[in-house]
């Protein structure tokens, strides 16, 4: 279980983060929306320890995260990032397989590649792409290899960073698919920022709502279109017209 | 303007230049404590050596070839005022291995070395591949500065070496060439005037400058703002500092070499 409490985290004068209060359960998928921003990504990376929060305290099963043991903490986490942030210096397979060939997670190379080929696989990749470099792939096949690396390790986290964003709505709906049914697959708990509601739909059991740094509604996706907040209602039909600005 | 708005005027940008001094010191301390801990990242420093090392060789071959053969043609106008000339053997030498070997080699380096690492990591930062390392847990400054910087620490002093060879080279072809050098007696001026701490100066030059490259590469890559602007200002900082920093270092060493 993910426990975020009371986290604050401002840039210089400019305030992100006011005071975020949020609970995942293990095994479950949380999806986290709000406008451009708003600080989602912030959080996330205050969760991965990529940016210090300011104050507040952030839990995994119990433990607080700033004292976790680094390698062993992150060993739990795969994370799949907007632009798919692949190495461009290495193959496919390479960058699949990243951690299985270094660090106290290492394999030996023929049994990563393998791994990493199988995960390729699971994610709707032909091995033929294994040896291939990322500048030789479309975006969506690169979102695939991204999210082939976040599970390549088996992790029990699973963090979506914009996982839908740049492509077209036939690849968005494959990458939402795949999302539910690996999240699904692999028991791990997920935890998801995006601005695309047909993501929040395919990929939800739990939705929060970050604006102006707090979260502003949290609970289950089904009862989210029901939900009298004005602001989740402004923001999942995309109005001009709220209590949210549209200038920002 | 008031006093104290002068002193704020003066005082902000000392205080600056201090703290970027003091994040530079850090970071290269941060590099030389993962240098001897464990992991290594042996096939990182191996690609590295290749890149720094050995597809520099054209650019600091072709820099120290003309270099020599110039300084041959220069040494013999100014020396033929005096009745000189004979002295081009040995000068094209020394001014090769002591100074300009080490020195042009650094900078060569550094416009193509430090531009290409500071590019490239600023483009992962940028892209977020620098966080990526991070969740895969691992070190960025271990997985990408370190193998940069032990690389070119290495790699600098050889292209030196290779430089000051094909420079003597260049003079020594443009003394039988054009200046009427007997090439024996050339050979022979050039083996007897060298000491062996006259090329080992310049090889400990080159290992500095080497390090001061990957250094400024790194750090300002790994500190770039982002977008195209903050790589293409990264790059341009990183070949400032770096060419700023050989040359003073370059003044430094010679005072300790050769002043005592």
């Amino acid at each position: 279980m993910i426990e975020i409490k009371g986290v604050t985290k401002a840039f210089g004068p400019k305030t992100v983060l006011r005071g975020v209060d949020l609970t995942i359960a293990s095994g479950t998928s949380m999806v986290i929306i709000g406008g451009s921003g708003t600080g989602k990504s912030v959080l996330l990376k205050c969760i991965l320890g990529l940016v210090r929060p300011d104050g507040g305290a952030i839990l995994l099963d119990g433990q607080d995260v700033a004292r976790a043991e680094r390698d062993a903490f992150l060993a739990r986490f795969g994370m799949l990032f907007q632009g798919g942030a692949l190495f461009d210096s290495l193959t496919v397979w390479e960058n699949v397989a990243f951690r299985l060939l270094r660090g106290f997670q290492k394999r030996p190379k023929a049994e990563a590649r393998e791994i990493a080929i199988e995960k390729l696989r699971r994610v709707g990749l032909s091995p033929d792409v294994a040896d291939l470099y990322p500048a030789e792939l479309s975006g969506g096949m690169q979102k695939r290899v991204g999210l082939a690396r976040a599970i390549a390790a088996a992790p029990e986290i699973i963090f979506f960073d914009e996982p839908t964003t740049g492509l077209d709505p036939i690849m968005a709906g494959v990458i939402n698919d795949l999302i539910r049914e690996i999240v699904v697959e692999m028991g791990a708990t997920a935890m998801t920022i995006t601005h695309d509601m047909t993501s929040v739909r395919a990929i939800a059991d739990h939705v929060a709502m970050l604006h102006e740094g707090v979260i502003q509604w949290t609970g289950p996706v089904a009862e989210m279109d029901a939900t009298p907040d004005p602001y989740v209602q402004q923001f999942i039909h995309g109005r001009a017209e709220g209590p949210i600005s549209a200038v920002r | 303007m008031s006093p104290a708005g002068v002193l704020r005027g003066i005082g902000r940008p000392v205080l600056e230049s201090l703290a970027a001094i003091g994040r530079v010191a850090i970071f290269a301390g941060t590099i030389l404590g993962h240098l001897f801990r464990p992991p290594f990242y042996p096939r990182e420093v191996m690609v590295q050596l290749l890149q720094i090392g050995w597809f520099s060789l054209p650019v600091v071959g072709l820099t120290a070839l003309f270099t020599g053969g110039a300084l041959a043609l220069q040494i013999y106008s100014g020396g033929a005022r005096f009745n000189a000339e004979s002295v081009v053997p040995s000068i094209v030498a020394i001014g090769m291995v002591r100074e300009l070997g080490p020195v042009l080699g650094g900078l060569m380096v550094a416009a193509r070395v430090a531009s290409s690492i500071a590019a490239e990591l600023g483009t992962m930062k940028v892209t977020e591949q620098i966080d990526a390392l991070v969740t895969l847990s691992t070190n960025p400054i271990k997985y990408l500065a370190v193998p940069r910087v032990l690389a070119a620490t290495l790699a600098v002093p050889v292209l030196v070496a290779v430089g000051d060879s094909i420079g003597i080279m260049g003079g020594w072809l443009v003394g039988i060439t054009r200046l009427d050098f007997n090439s024996a007696v050339y050979i022979k001026n050039t083996v007897d005037f060298l000491e062996v701490w006259d090329v080992g100066s310049g090889l400990v030059k080159g290992a500095v400058f080497g390090f001061i490259v990957a250094l400024m590469g790194c750090y300002h890559g790994m500190n770039s703002g982002r977008g195209a602007q903050g790589v293409g200002r990264a790059t341009k900082s990183a070949v400032v500092a770096a060419s700023v920093l050989i040359l003073a270092a370059n003044y430094i060493l010679t005072e300790v070499f050769f002043t005592s």
